[in-house]
């Protein structure tokens, strides 16, 4: 990093003005003109520092993680790393029974997520940004959830789903034997039954963000369409919503990484038994612990890096090269 | 809006730059300081007078028992235990980075193939010096246990605890039930059970473990011990006949567990036949930890898994041990032996009992009559035992349980007409994961 | 904007209105009540909800669960642990990342999208995909003298360090959208009068970040403190253990009450709940992810 910061940046023109930049950027290449040297070293650090400590503890061992999915390695002492090319995807893609509902089980999170709580936390957002007394209350009580740490949240909903003594067992009577409801065990309920409690949380999330998003979106846009004679919906369809298109690209984004994250609530609630195993719970469960298959938990994290990149990359190229041109 | 108040936008003056430039520093400095305070533990200088011990007892109960034991060391030798304890999931969860880390000098552990693994892998140090004194006190079973794969003495067990069928009394009294010794007696008990309203047998594997132990009962009354161990070392295979039919057993009397036991904890289960609604429940002796009533303890009663094949009788007992290690590179190594020394001795072992009355002493020379009833039958019964086993995730290499069977015997118990396909699936991981080192 | 300026704004009182908190009262409440019954456990005994269930009149509230959960845990100790990591973490994380977005977005050096590209991307990836070469090497970094344990594996500085390094990528993204939103002749002017550029960091654009700054913390806050991930690979002494794990503490091996862990589990949440009733006012305000700014 050091580098680029004791030449002078060549591409800045002098003054803000020129016509000559290159593309049309912001006038605030003229900074570097008044920088002195010991600016430039100041810049350096500042910019460096973040960027090594960064790129040391979660770039290379990043890399170090794919280099290790190419090997079986029990964890213990390096001489015992072992090169075995692809025979962890192999194995995880033909033997695995758990591998490919775990990927359905992500997809099923994201699809949920983005289609229950995340609409549902922007219409609440919607209502407690029309000035509304008490709106602090309501805002705290939705995003309450978010604020427990998922080990909490995960015991709180063991409470309501316990199969003998939760909550809903025991209003709707399903707690005796011939009326069972196994809301934990059962594969075709629990992913749902985690569904609730993730969507519980995901909406608080979102209603925060859709409410900062608002915040920012110009009144006098909404005024200008109310004068218009436009009802509440239509102002919302076509002034608001459109306005809110930033918000919607972060949240659409943190949503596919709550999913592909998704972990500690399954964890908490039956560590992803059948029916809820997620590509997380797989590589904990391969490299956390007595049962250390470093190299094939490896391979299923990788499995994991790649969608999340496949996700994450183009987006953020999109946006900021979005940014650069405005 | 954002709000651009302007709180301190005036600008400062240029002369106090270097000023303001110190004062960054030292945020960035001050925040450091605490941290070189935080990390306590495992310390770093090796003191002659300080043993330092990982623990994973973290209840209360035994985590006061393991203090006296350690206090009346303290008082015998003049040596500390500087105790690390963590709580028994964190403590498993993290036990490879652990002792490859900077591990205590002694830690408590399991016996079987999950200690021969860190001895093999030399994460553990022999301490066939510390057998020579304690030798006497074991009975040869119990040396059996302690012995790595190349012959060395790696573990000092402290206690047992064995598995077998729990029932109260009073419920047999009541209905007139008879302890059942033979498989087809075991089946018509559930099925009388059921008649009288009862769950027949209490069943929770929530956790994923609990089901281990009933394959383990099955298959060595149904294939005895050899086949047991050859299949848990995995060299027999799960698509072995044999194999299938421990699962046709199981299927047998799956119908009369508890139901939706995968979302129930073991405990849960527990707490049925505390409250007498179910009539028997598989489990260790611990199983007695959930009866807070005295007089519904004092009701407790248990007898072993009935025989399957009579050319095995009931031979085998499970009876899992719990005792300590010695780390790869132990600072105070001096130490650390007395201390394993008098971990091994009965004297040890009665002050733990005393604390905890659902285990039974590991040596033979401990004291048992201070021993509650259920204490003595456990204590006849690993003593009458041909041969004894740990645990699935004991006796097998814990990758291949925890990532393999945990699940595939959770898919058994909620579809059991799926076998074959489950024990293929099986068969097929286990040996990828045993061909690797 | 003021709240007293709101409310002398507010239209009369209209059916809609009284419609719609009727809807929030009951939704608030929806949303309440697992914790809600979660504390309602917590005031039971163990005796009474074994013998009952849950689902039955109380006959007995006490607060004793969470008198007992805090002793027994040890609760103090481990708020303590906690509070070490997690309060450099979240001021190293707010200083480190507001230097990277102020460089970012006042210095268009050529490298500044790549470098945002890195942090952001960074940031998003699992945990689980960076822990196992992560521990070995924390094992290989020796601090004799620094950390306790002689290295970085097994000290409260690990532990800041990757939730720093972790973190950063987030917060460097929405706060250097929020500096590109600020008024570029502001440093313009500062520059030409002649201030070094870490006092236009320090004093100028520092202070005007206050609101995302507030906002970054009370997400960091909540993050780290709840984090376990972590610390389960990273450090093997108990006492170091962040708060999660005075949680476990109280869950046995052999016998749970679970109403003296749903009271533990609501205790252990209150240091995050003190952190966002602080900074809630700034908190949606300070949010502004998107480059809404254009």
């Amino acid at each position: 990093m050091s580098t680029d910061t004791t030449k002078p940046p060549k591409a800045a023109p002098a003054v803000p003005t020129t016509g000559t930049a290159p593309v049309g950027r912001r006038p605030a290449h003229g900074h570097a003109r008044l920088l002195t040297r010991r600016d430039r070293l100041t810049l350096g650090l500042m910019a460096g520092v973040p960027t090594l400590l960064h790129v040391a503890l979660v770039w290379l061992t990043a890399l170090a993680s794919i280099a290790l999915a190419f090997t079986t390695w029990d964890g213990i002492g390096f001489d015992s790393i072992e090169w075995v090319g692809l025979r962890n995807f192999r194995e995880l893609f033909t033997s695995n029974p758990q591998f490919w509902p775990a990927v359905e089980h992500n997809l099923i999170w994201f699809a949920v997520l983005i289609v229950l709580p995340t609409p549902f936390g922007l219409f609440l957002a919607v209502q407690l940004d029309k000035r509304i007394r008490y709106s602090r209350v309501y805002q705290t009580a939705f995003f309450l959830p978010v604020v427990m740490s998922l080990a909490v949240v995960g015991f709180v909903w063991q409470l309501v789903y316990n199969p003998d003594t939760g909550l809903i067992n025991s209003i709707i009577g399903a707690n005796e034997p011939g009326h069972y409801i196994d809301w934990i065990g059962d594969p075709d309920l629990n992913l749902w039954a985690i569904l609730v409690a993730a969507s519980w949380r995901h909406a608080g999330y979102m209603m925060i963000l859709y409410l900062a998003g608002l915040k920012s979106v110009d009144p006098s846009l909404r005024e200008a369409s109310a004068l218009d004679g436009a009802g509440e919906w239509q102002t919302f369809r076509n002034v608001v919503f459109p306005a809110l298109r930033p918000t919607n690209t972060v949240v659409l984004v943190v949503t596919i990484i709550e999913a592909l994250r998704a972990f500690d609530l399954v964890f908490v609630f039956n560590k992803g038994a059948q029916g809820t195993e997620l590509l997380s719970i797989l590589v904990t469960n391969n490299i956390i612990g007595e049962s250390s298959r470093i190299g094939y938990g490896s391979a299923i994290a990788v499995v994991l890096l790649v969608i999340s990149l496949a996700v994450i990359i183009p987006y953020l190229i999109a946006t900021f090269r979005k940014e650069r041109r405005a | 809006m954002h709000d651009l108040s302007p709180s301190g936008s005036s600008l400062p003056a240029p002369s106090r730059r270097t000023l303001l430039r110190g004062v960054g520093g030292a945020t960035l400095l001050g925040a450091g300081i605490p941290l070189l305070s935080a990390c306590g533990g495992s310390g770093a200088a090796a003191d002659p007078k300080t043993v330092s011990l990982g623990s994973n007892s973290s209840d209360a109960v035994p985590k006061k028992a393991f203090a006296e034991i350690y206090a009346a060391f303290t008082k015998k030798s003049g040596i500390k235990v500087d105790v690390n304890t963590k709580d028994h999931n964190t403590f498993q969860e993290q036990i490879n980075s652990y002792l490859q880390g900077t591990p205590d000098d002694v830690f408590t552990w399991f016996a079987g193939y999950r200690m021969q693994f860190f001895a093999s892998k030399k994460l553990a140090t022999p301490i066939d010096d510390v057998w020579q004194k304690i030798g006497g006190n074991f009975p040869e079973a119990m040396k059996k246990l302690s012995k790595g794969e190349d012959g060395k003495y790696y573990f000092v067990p402290l206690y047992s605890y064995p598995w077998a069928v729990f029932y109260r009394r009073s419920v047999f009294a009541q209905h007139g039930y008879q302890v059942p010794t033979t498989w087809d007696a075991f089946v018509a008990l559930c099925k009388r059970m059921r008649k009288d309203g009862l769950v027949p047998i209490a069943f929770g594997d929530k956790d994923a473990w609990p089901a281990m132990g009933t394959f383990d009962q099955i298959n060595f009354r149904t294939n005895g011990y050899d086949f047991h161990v050859e299949l848990m070392a995995g060299k027999a295979s799960w698509t072995d006949p044999k194999v299938r039919k421990v699962f046709d057993h199981w299927t047998e009397i799956l119908p009369y567990h508890q139901e939706g036991a995968v979302g129930r904890t073991w405990q849960d289960a527990a707490q049925a036949l505390v409250a007498k609604k179910a009539g028997m429940y598989l489990l260790g002796t611990f199983v007695g930890q959930q009866f807070t009533d005295k007089a519904d303890l004092d009701d407790l009663d248990f007898f072993a898994f009935p025989e399957i094949d009579p050319q095995f009788g009931q031979d085998t007992v499970e009876a899992p041990t719990d005792g300590f290690m010695l780390s790869k590179a132990p600072k105070n190594r001096e130490g650390a032996t007395k201390l394993l020394e008098y971990l091994g001795t009965p004297e040890a072992e009665q002050i733990y009992l005393k604390a905890d009355s659902s285990v039974v002493a590991a040596s033979t020379k401990a004291d048992t009559s201070s021993y509650t009833a259920l204490q003595k039958k456990s204590f006849e019964m690993i003593s009458g035992a041909k041969s004894l086993t740990q645990f699935m995730d004991r006796d097998s290499r814990p990758d291949f349980t925890a990532t393999v069977m945990q699940p595939a015997l959770q898919n058994f118990i909620r579809n059991p007409k799926n076998v074959d396909g489950i024990l293929a699936s099986i068969e097929r991981q286990k040996k990828t994961i045993f061909a690797s080192a | 904007m003021s709240h007293a300026l709101v409310s002398r704004r507010r239209p009369p009182v209209r059916p809609a209105r009284i419609l719609l908190h009727a809807f929030l009262v009951v939704t608030a409440l929806a949303w309440l009540a697992p914790l809600l019954w979660a504390l309602l456990a917590a005031m039971r005994p163990y005796s009474e909800t074994s013998e009952k269930g849950y689902v039955s009149w109380p006959d007995k509230l006490s607060l004793d669960n969470f008198t007992d959960a805090f002793q027994q845990s040890d609760m103090l100790h481990y708020f303590g642990t906690t509070l070490i990591v997690a309060v450099p973490a979240v001021l190293l994380t707010l200083l480190l990342s507001s230097m990277v977005a102020f460089y970012v977005s006042r210095f268009d050096f050529r490298l500044n999208l790549a470098l945002l590209l890195v942090f952001t991307a960074g940031n998003l990836l699992p945990q689980q995909v960076i822990i196992t070469p992560l521990y070995r090497l924390y094992l290989l970094i020796d601090l004799p003298g620094i950390t306790m344990s002689g290295k970085l594996y097994d000290s409260a500085l690990g532990l800041v360090l990757i939730h720093v390094a972790f973190q950063s990528g987030f917060c460097a993204f929405v706060l250097s959208n929020y500096m590109r939103s600020l008024p570029h002749e502001l440093t313009e002017a500062a520059l030409v009068d002649g201030a070094s550029v870490w006092r236009l960091y320090w004093q100028i654009v520092l202070p005007l970040c206050k609101p995302a700054m507030a906002a970054l913390a009370t997400l960091l806050s909540i993050w780290i403190y709840n984090d376990f991930f972590w610390a389960i690979v990273l450090i093997s002494t108990g006492e170091n253990m962040p708060i999660t794990s005075a949680l476990s503490n109280l869950s046995g091996q052999y016998f749970t009450d679970p109403n003296l862990v749903a009271a533990g589990a609501l205790l252990t949440a209150v240091p995050t709940l003190i952190v966002y009733f602080v900074l809630q006012r700034q908190f949606v305000s300070g949010l502004t992810l998107g480059a809404n700014k254009g």
